[in-house]
């Protein structure tokens, strides 16, 4: 008996509806032509409800990330990508070698299946760079107006080796602060993608996986890397306080060694942001002993993720655990916590 | 010229203090009010302070467009976004003012209200066209920076015929507040004024001049940039050594005596004189503020749509009445730092990062 005829998945008009969450053979038609046929691996061709990893000696780094960001498309990325690299950054952050990668899709009902074939192609592109394999996936779908498009949510898993000790915890007084290149592209870059503000850039969003320049910091350090953070939501003021808190600490950074874009900069003036707070998708805050920070500046700077890399600040000792900064200007100002999301302000 | 990086010159500030330094006489105060929330921000921003002698002070003043509207105006803009046909469109900065009973535009957004953010009245137009059946209500504040904007959207909807927009009119008149400050009945020691900036390219720098003399008072019209501030700081200490008291315009590559007459006409054509409007902070004050001719009554919120007068207390404690007419300083205000934070703001110096309270919170602490 020959199988049944199945109409394949229109890629070019068709659109998500509430089968392809239902549990049935829509379902499964979406999982094998799309996220398999993409995600391609021999852990997820199992099709078993778990992938099963052999896990050497040593620690696991894991962590999830939910991505639900407005637009699904902007310059320099998507969605895709950006669910991928959000993730993998943060594994990397602990010092940890990324490797497996899970992610649950919440579609909404008619979304263009042209744009997921899109998104799930950047990701799987995006795995492949980072080195991470997409092992076990989920997808529902919710009704229209309950979700923006896609939500994607990923979960990383990574390896420690052995020895490293990273955290937030570890800053101390006389450390150094480094940062592997400009701040807020990310950031601008999407709000200069949404409908409702009428101005173009030529910026592109940083997203990047930051695993490969972990790796080549974490081999040249010697032991002396004491954080590493992805300075994402809230920019880099809202990571240094995060660090400066965890750690008990001060920080002092310096305007004139802060690397900003031109272009950034300007944007941020006609909105009324603050490029320390807006959003970067491909930068780490690395705090490391003095002795070690300019070797290991020449290890940022030698890796195409680190070209602009530059020594920023010095942690302090400060029981108000304030982060100040020595403006271009010549004046001191804190950099404070941010206060909810920034808003463009009128004058 | 470029207009950032120009105006934020190291060495140009550091020349600048050192005749400042130079210029100022030891023996005598300089108590400069800077009248925009745009220079305090500058100020705290770029460690202004840090350049100045001791004996050369700044006083922050009332001219932040988000703390001087009083709260009942904002409970008044979340009656309005309950209506179940109305989109509210507002600038963003006003979405997380305190209202009263712990409410704000975020959280009536959040319990169901279509309250939308715009970077600019067009943006409100073209929600009311793509929204025939529903009711479009402009939010609109500021000073006159921002009503000339408003003035435009309104004409607008007038000759397109666009029938679901209307605006809820809070602008107010920077004149009438510099001379609330200098009538005050306890007067503040003030000795020159940093003239509004973005103000003076609309309404032009001749509305100070009768401050200038009447109140023997220098002001120099000051642009937003750290160099402007430094550069009309000195221009002030000058007058003050030469005991003259003029106008005197630092902000000219943007503001000429006669200001923007163009922009004047529109808001001339739009809106009139209110007899009297409150500030928050400041109380009720005559002709302070402009509301919208009869002749456009049917684009007026306030006709269209129930608008109650709401009385709302301020919180006790709260010091702003008194920082916003530069009798007391932020660090004076025992709730600062303490219950009003930018995260729980009190009182209106707090609610917005152009308020003196946020910007010495925010930026300026460190020092005490």
């Amino acid at each position: 008996m020959s199988k049944p005829y199945r109409n394949q998945l229109n890629f070019t008009s068709g659109k998500i509806d509430m089968s392809h969450g239902g549990g049935g053979r829509a379902m499964t038609q979406l999982i094998d032509s799309l996220f398999i046929a993409h995600f391609d691996n021999a852990l997820l061709r199992q099709k078993n409800d778990q992938a099963l990893l052999d896990i050497p000696s040593g620690r696991l780094a894991v962590s999830t990330d939910s991505h639900v960001i407005s637009p699904l498309f902007f310059p320099g990325g998507d969605i895709g990508s950006l669910a991928v690299h959000g993730t993998v950054n943060d594994v990397a952050m602990s010092g940890a070698q990324p490797l497996y990668l899970t992610c649950g899709f919440i579609l909404e009902e008619g979304l263009a299946l042209a744009d997921l074939q899109r998104i799930v192609v950047s990701m799987a592109k995006a795995a492949q760079q980072a080195g991470v394999s997409i092992v076990s996936g989920d997808t529902k779908v919710v009704e229209r107006g309950k979700g923006d498009g896609v939500f994607i949510n990923t979960t990383g898993i990574g390896l420690a080796p052995e020895g490293v000790n990273i955290s937030g915890n570890l800053a101390s007084p006389g450390c150094a602060v480094l940062i592997n290149g400009s701040i807020g592209d990310h950031g601008v870059a999407v709000m200069a993608g949404r409908e409702n503000l009428q101005f173009k850039t030529t910026i592109l969003s940083d997203s990047a996986p930051l695993n490969g320049l972990v790796a080549a910091m974490v081999a040249d350090s010697g032991g002396a890397i004491r954080c590493l953070r992805d300075p994402t939501r809230g920019g880099l003021a809202t990571a240094l306080n995060e660090l400066a808190e965890q750690s008990g600490v001060g920080m002092v950074i310096s305007e004139q060694k802060l690397p900003v874009k031109s272009e950034v900069r300007a944007a941020c003036e006609i909105l009324g942001l603050d490029p320390l707070y807006v959003a970067n998708e491909g930068k780490l805050i690395c705090i490391c002993e003095a002795s070690a920070a300019e070797r290991l500046l020449a290890v940022m700077q030698s890796h195409p993720l680190g070209r602009e890399a530059a020594i920023i600040g010095t942690v302090t000792s400060d029981p108000r655990h304030f982060v100040q900064m020595t403006t271009s200007f010549g004046g001191r100002r804190i950099i404070d916590w941010p206060v909810g999301e920034q808003l463009p302000r009128i004058c | 010229m470029k207009y950032i990086s120009e105006f934020r010159q190291q060495h140009v500030a550091q020349h600048l203090a050192q005749n400042i330094a130079e210029t100022a006489k030891p023996d005598r105060q300089y108590r400069l009010m800077e009248f925009c929330g745009g220079h305090t921000h500058a100020i705290f921003r770029y460690g202004i302070q840090d350049l100045m002698p001791d004996n050369v002070e700044f006083i922050h003043g009332p001219g932040c467009p988000v703390c001087v509207l009083p709260t009942g105006r904002i409970d008044n803009a979340i009656q309005l976004a309950g209506h179940d046909d109305v989109i509210l469109c507002t600038y963003a900065d006003l979405m997380r003012v305190p209202a009263s009973n712990g409410n704000s535009l975020l959280k009536a957004k959040a319990n169901g209200c279509d309250i939308r953010m715009l970077q600019s009245t067009q943006d409100a137009l073209n929600i009311a066209r793509d929204n025939p059946h529903r009711q479009v209500i402009f939010f609109a504040i500021g000073f006159e920076t921002t009503t000339p904007p408003t003035a435009i959207a309104l004409l607008q909807s007038h000759s397109e015929g666009l029938r679901n927009f209307s605006v809820f009119c809070n602008h107010v008149l920077t004149p009438a507040a510099m001379q609330a400050i200098l009538d005050a009945e306890q007067p503040v020691a003030i000795d020159a004024f940093l003239g509004p900036s973005h103000v003076s390219t609309i309404i032009g720098s001749q509305p100070y001049e009768v401050f200038a003399e009447r109140y023997a008072k220098p002001i120099v019209i000051a642009g937003f940039e750290p160099l402007d501030v430094m550069q009309s700081a000195l221009m002030l200490i000058r007058q003050l050594n030469e005991q003259r008291h003029v106008v005197e315009n630092e902000y000219s590559r943007a503001v000429t005596r006669q200001g923007n007459l163009k922009a004047q006409a529109v808001m001339q054509e739009v809106f009139e004189i209110r007899p009297q409007f409150e500030w928050r902070g400041l109380g009720l004050i005559d002709n302070s503020a402009v509301r919208i001719k009869p002749k456009y009554a049917e684009y007026d919120a306030e006709i269209r749509f129930p608008v109650p007068a709401i009385q709302a207390s301020e919180t006790r404690g709260c010091e702003c009445p008194a920082i916003l007419r530069g009798a007391k300083k932020p660090q004076d205000c025992k709730l600062l730092g303490t219950v009003c934070t930018p995260e729980n703001p009190m009182g209106s110096c707090m609610v917005s990062s152009e308020g003196a309270c946020a910007a010495y919170w925010s930026y300026g602490r460190l020092r005490n």
